[in-house]
């Protein structure tokens, strides 16, 4: 059985994507699409890697992100940041907050899928 | 003459070694291994240079003269010392934290960084110190002399003004060369106060083996020597009651304001916690040095013929015994004694007639071009060197001119009335917020013309600089004004006399003119940061490294610093810790580098509170930053006050004031928007990417997947056209650029064509209308008002969560203004957002309806462009929208054109 | 200016260090007053008068005991720079 992806993303269409590309891939694809319990989400669904939207309807995902990192189970998972606002201090907030890499959209599907195999792979 | 031989090459060796000594430790402090040389204990000797050859030598005879009176002079500064925690501890802390490098600096930054003020504080320092120094080298030479004395086949008279000049040479030399390595005067100087305190070892060591010899070796035990005392001639305790608190309240006084004290005490200063030994044990030395003055004196008188110098004892007791290793010894106590004094006072001296005279009227006759070269810090070397030598060279011109004639005490207590008069500034400046500079350069002159008046002229000596009949009937013959009995107070010893008249004439006018004179906004600042030290600076607290930005803090910096200065200095700091580049860590060592070093020029607190927040600190509050606010609030309000002169003025700043505010405003809104933009275009742009790629890339797909996932990809497509039409509509309404098709058209027909475009009359939803009040004739822009109703519509249609939604519409017509209100049946706005739904992207709810959340924005500059507006009313059950507009838009389109 | 208000009640160690604070204000004065007893005393012109030895004395254990009640309350006080006890002047 593939590693576990966790994808929260709220733009159903995006989901629908990410989902077909990296489950194609032998990926188990699992979503969650609103920041108010994220948290909760990957604590219940122990993924290898997690892909993360910035906004998201609720909570933002920086501050998700800083929620992971500072709890002692999580800390160490590997997170991908997708984000539409392509400003360079969106990419700045990113790195303090702790991503292992950040991508702006829209990016190409061979993209996320190396980004994300890398990431499980060191 | 073999006896003073010795003493020569005595001294000469002593004066070696004190050259390796502090070069040794300015050496090892380079190296950075002299943590040690920042140790209390050298900071409590260090301080001992208080006690001068004036103490060395002239407190057995002033204890000669008149008993025990002479310990006044130790208790004042006792006093002081165990009271730490009201004073000592705040001049410390302000002095380190505002970078202070003398008392005029004090003085003078306090008061506004008034110049005037440290020009005037300085040449009072140097009229004050400088018979100081002359007393010093008077020391050196008669108690050279007094060994060529007991030399007694010599023959040949010793040159005293010989003697007095190579000391001052000396000392100079020796100043120079450790009191000017480094340029800030804040830095500390390692190697000499090492000197110093090695000085002060050996002075007292010397006076406690006098006293123990003349204790137990001539007087012949502790109770002899208490006998001999109560036969002398001062075995009376009979010190008049105003000296004994006069004296010690002067001796207090002058420690605290005597520019030499304070450069050891504040300048000098390590670590404020140094303090806390010094405390205690500084008032201990002063104890030790003292413990043996009476019976050195009683003893003296005892033993010694008739009319030889008691100011000498401590020197010819020895010598008369024979015993001359203990009086070379007491000589290098008295040579120690002389020399720490000479040497502080001169750099404590010479560091306030560079910065504050030399500097500026060097600065002004260049034209402040040299400030762009770097030969800046030449120049102030040179002043600084070139003022050590004035001094010193000052000191012997008056020992010259003053010939040796008065006795020591005398001058000494002079000298500390003069500086006395810095008391009321400096405490004021401390402890009171309404001080301010008038106040302090009234009061320090009308101190110091008494204290010349009633002092310092006469002390020269009748028909020197104050003729008799002054002295004797006062000035123009008014009694009251005689000097030494000011307004009818005889009966008071002149030095009494003058210090208590001279100071709180000094306070009160400092505080009345302080009270009636309104402050400059610097001063104000500075009056808050002083007095209120130990809320704003946290010198000694320390810096946690928190994730602070190095680079943020470099920015930040430059601004303040320039770029040349912030980046030298972070470099440096980068490679003392090691790193390559120039960004060091963010160590609590750096940070605190970084805070002292932009305070010298935006004020501790400004500083502290800037890093704060760059650091993300803990522990500065919203009320640390609202202070500095507040006080900066306050600078604006009265720098706008005194810039707007003239009314008009006025207006122009106001006017100003509110397009920047604009301009800011606009900035930040842009950025927002762009950002919303960026997000609301990339969004279904990752669809349409993502999809695209998934049908070109993959091979297996079944038609079903195929067809629904092109549909997504047109969907996307449509939704972007959509934006970007919203987006230029926007852009056309708000940049007035519209140009208004006016036609006549009736409500009802409008309201028809808008059911109909919303997709409203598809069934789904009730509609109710008034046809009975719609027949309203309207001449506007038809097309656009559709695009009103037409918004409101469909958001009823996408928001209404009505299980049989409804939208009722009732027009009505009012001095030429119709209104017309759309009324849904759903749950409506909730509170919190109905501030913003006209705000562009504002969206309602989380889940995305299709809009891009452009329409009611784009509907609020509709309205506004036909002369009328678009509300929310929040007291209806469901979301209800009030179109108000004037039934014909012919003036106001005219208008807005 | 305003400020926090400070708490009603402290730990033992703050309220301890605060006090020491507070006896290290007095010290000085208590210390000035003590000097100048003597001068209450009787000369020696009056019957039973003092004498320099006698004030001498007293000066220095007035002394001494001073220094050693500054050393221990250079010890006591708290070494925490941000004084919150510090009182409001000006």
């Amino acid at each position: 059985m593939g590693k576990k992806v966790l994808l929260i993303e709220d733009e159903q269409n995006i989901i629908e994507a990410v989902s077909f590309i990296l489950s194609r891939d032998g990926w188990e694809v699992k979503t969650h699409s609103n920041g108010h319990d994220a948290i909760d989400a990957v604590r219940a669904r122990t993924p290898d890697v997690i892909i993360l939207d910035v906004m998201l309807p609720g909570k933002s995902g920086f501050d998700i992100l800083r929620e992971i990192r500072a709890d002692q189970g999580l800390a160490h998972l590997p997170v991908l940041m997708l984000s539409a606002r392509g400003q360079a201090k969106d990419v700045e907030m990113a790195e303090h907050a702790g991503a292992n890499q950040y991508m702006t959209k829209p990016f190409s599907n061979a993209e996320v899928l190396d980004a994300v195999r890398n990431l499980v792979m060191s | 003459m073999a006896t003073l031989n010795i003493l020569v090459l005595t001294s000469l060796f002593y004066v070696v070694l004190l050259f390796a000594v502090a070069f040794a430790a300015d050496t090892a402090a380079q190296r950075g291994r002299g943590r040690w040389l920042g140790s209390p204990l050298i900071y409590t000797l260090s301080l001992s240079i208080y006690c001068t050859a004036w103490t060395f030598y002239g407190a057995v005879g002033f204890a000669a003269r008149s008993g025990l009176e002479f310990i006044t002079i130790y208790l004042g500064p006792t006093l002081v010392m165990i009271g730490w925690w009201w004073t000592l501890r705040k001049m410390v802390r302000v002095g380190r934290s505002q970078r202070i490098t003398s008392i005029a600096d004090l003085i003078s930054s306090r008061f506004g960084k008034s110049n005037a003020l440290a020009v005037f504080v300085t040449i009072l320092a140097v009229i004050g110190t400088t018979p100081y120094i002359a007393l010093q080298l008077q020391s050196v030479t008669l108690s050279y002399a007094a060994f060529a004395d007991f030399g007694a086949n010599t023959g040949e008279e010793i040159n005293q003004n010989l003697t007095a000049f190579w000391v001052a040479a000396g000392l100079a030399v020796f100043t120079i060369i450790f009191g000017t390595r480094n340029l800030d005067a804040n830095e500390r100087h390692h190697g000499l106060v090492m000197a110093i305190a090695l000085e002060a070892v050996v002075k007292l060591f010397a006076l406690l083996a006098v006293g123990v010899f003349v204790v137990w070796g001539l007087a012949g035990g502790l109770d002899n020597t208490l006998d001999r005392i109560e036969a002398s001639a001062i075995a009376r305790w009979d010190v008049p009651g105003s000296r004994w608190v006069g004296l010690t309240l002067l001796s207090a006084a002058a420690f605290m304001c005597l520019p030499r004290m304070f450069q050891v005490m504040v300048v000098e200063n390590d670590d404020e916690r140094h303090l806390r030994m010094a405390s205690w044990a500084f008032p201990a030395y002063l104890m030790l040095m003292s413990l043996f003055v009476v019976p050195i004196a009683a003893v003296g008188l005892d033993i010694m013929p008739q009319g030889s110098n008691p100011d000498l004892f401590v020197l010819t007791l020895p010598l008369s015994e024979g015993r001359d290793g203990l009086a070379i010894l007491s000589f290098l106590g008295g040579f120690s004694s002389a020399t720490s004094m000479v040497i502080v006072a001169a750099i404590a001296l010479s560091t306030m007639v560079s910065n504050h005279i030399v500097m500026p009227v060097w600065l002004w006759t260049t034209g402040g071009s040299a400030m762009m070269s770097g030969d800046v810090r030449h120049v102030a070397m040179l002043a600084r060197r070139l003022s050590i030598a004035v001094i010193l060279f000052l000191g012997y011109l008056y020992f010259r001119l003053s010939g040796s004639g008065a006795a020591l005490a005398a001058i000494g207590l002079i000298s500390f009335v003069g500086v006395a008069q810095f008391l009321p500034a400096l405490l004021g400046g401390l402890f009171w917020r309404g001080a301010n500079r008038k106040g302090a350069l009234a009061g320090l002159a009308t101190g110091f013309a008494i204290w010349a008046y009633c002092l310092f002229l006469p002390s020269f000596g009748p028909f020197m600089l104050m003729p008799q009949e002054v002295l004797d009937q006062g000035l123009l013959g008014i009694s009251w004004l005689r000097p030494q009995a000011l307004f009818g107070t005889e009966g008071l010893s002149p030095v009494v006399h003058a210090f208590m008249w001279s100071v709180s004439l000094n306070t009160l006018v400092f505080f009345i003119v302080s009270v009636f004179s309104f402050p400059q906004p610097v001063e104000r600042l500075q009056g808050a940061q002083f007095v209120n030290v130990f809320e704003h600076s946290t010198t000694s607290g320390g810096w946690r490294g928190g994730q602070a930005q190095s680079e943020d803090l470099l920015i930040m910096s430059q601004r303040i610093m320039g770029a040349g200065e912030a980046q030298a200095l972070f470099s440096n700091a980068a490679r003392a810790q090691g790193i390559d580049g120039h960004l060091p860590e963010p160590t609590p060592d750096f940070l605190g580098e970084l805070e002292r070093a932009m305070a010298g020029s935006v004020g501790a607190a400004t500083a502290h509170a800037m890093i704060s927040q760059i650091v993300g600190r803990a522990t500065i509050s919203v009320e640390d930053l609202m202070a500095v606010a507040d006080e900066t609030a306050q600078i604006m309000e009265y720098s706008s006050e005194l810039e707007a002169k003239t009314e008009e003025q006025e207006r122009t700043a106001r006017q100003l004031r509110q397009v920047n505010e604009k301009l800011t405003q606009i900035s930040v809104q842009k950025d927002a928007f762009l950002s919303q933009i960026s997000h609301e275009l990339r969004t279904p742009m990752t669809s349409i990417r993502a999809f695209s790629e998934i049908l070109r890339d993959t091979e297996d797909m079944s038609e079903n997947e195929q067809s629904r996932y092109a549909s997504i990809i047109h969907n996307e497509a449509i939704r972007l056209t959509r934006l970007l039409d919203d987006l230029l509509d926007l852009s056309v309404l708000e940049n007035a650029q519209i140009v208004l098709n006016l036609q006549t058209a009736t409500l009802s027909h409008l309201l028809d064509r808008s059911e109909v475009a919303s997709g409203m009359s598809d069934g789904s939803f009730k509609v109710r209308r008034s046809p009975d009040v719609e027949d309203i004739e309207l001449y506007t822009d038809t097309d656009r008002l559709a695009q009103v109703f037409i918004n409101i519509m469909s958001n009823a249609r996408k928001y209404c969560d009505a299980e049989t939604p409804e939208l009722s519409i009732t027009p009505r017509v009012e001095d030429g203004i119709v209104t017309i209100d759309f009324a849904d049946n759903g749950a409506g706005i909730p509170a919190d957002k109905q501030g913003t739904i006209f705000e562009k992207f504002a969206r309602v709810s989380e889940t995305k309806a299709g809009g891009a959340g452009l329409g009611l924005a784009i509907s609020r500059e509709i309205m506004a462009r036909l002369g009328g507006s678009i509300q929310y009313m929040p007291a209806q059950t469901g979301a209800a929208f009030r179109v108000s507009l004037p039934l014909s838009a012919e003036n106001t389109a005219q208008a807005a054109q | 200016m305003s400020r926090e208000p400070n708490p009603l009640f402290l730990a033992k160690r703050t309220y301890h260090g605060r006090r020491m604070a507070d006896a290290a204000r007095l010290l000085p004065i208590l210390g000035g007053g003590l000097f100048l007893l003597p001068l209450l005393w009787k000369t020696p012109s009056e019957q039973g008068g003092t004498g320099t030895v006698q004030v001498m004395l007293y000066v220095f254990i007035v002394w001494i005991f001073l220094i050693g009640a500054a050393a221990i309350l250079s010890r006591r006080i708290p070494r925490s720079e941000s004084d919150p006890s510090e009182p409001e002047q000006g």
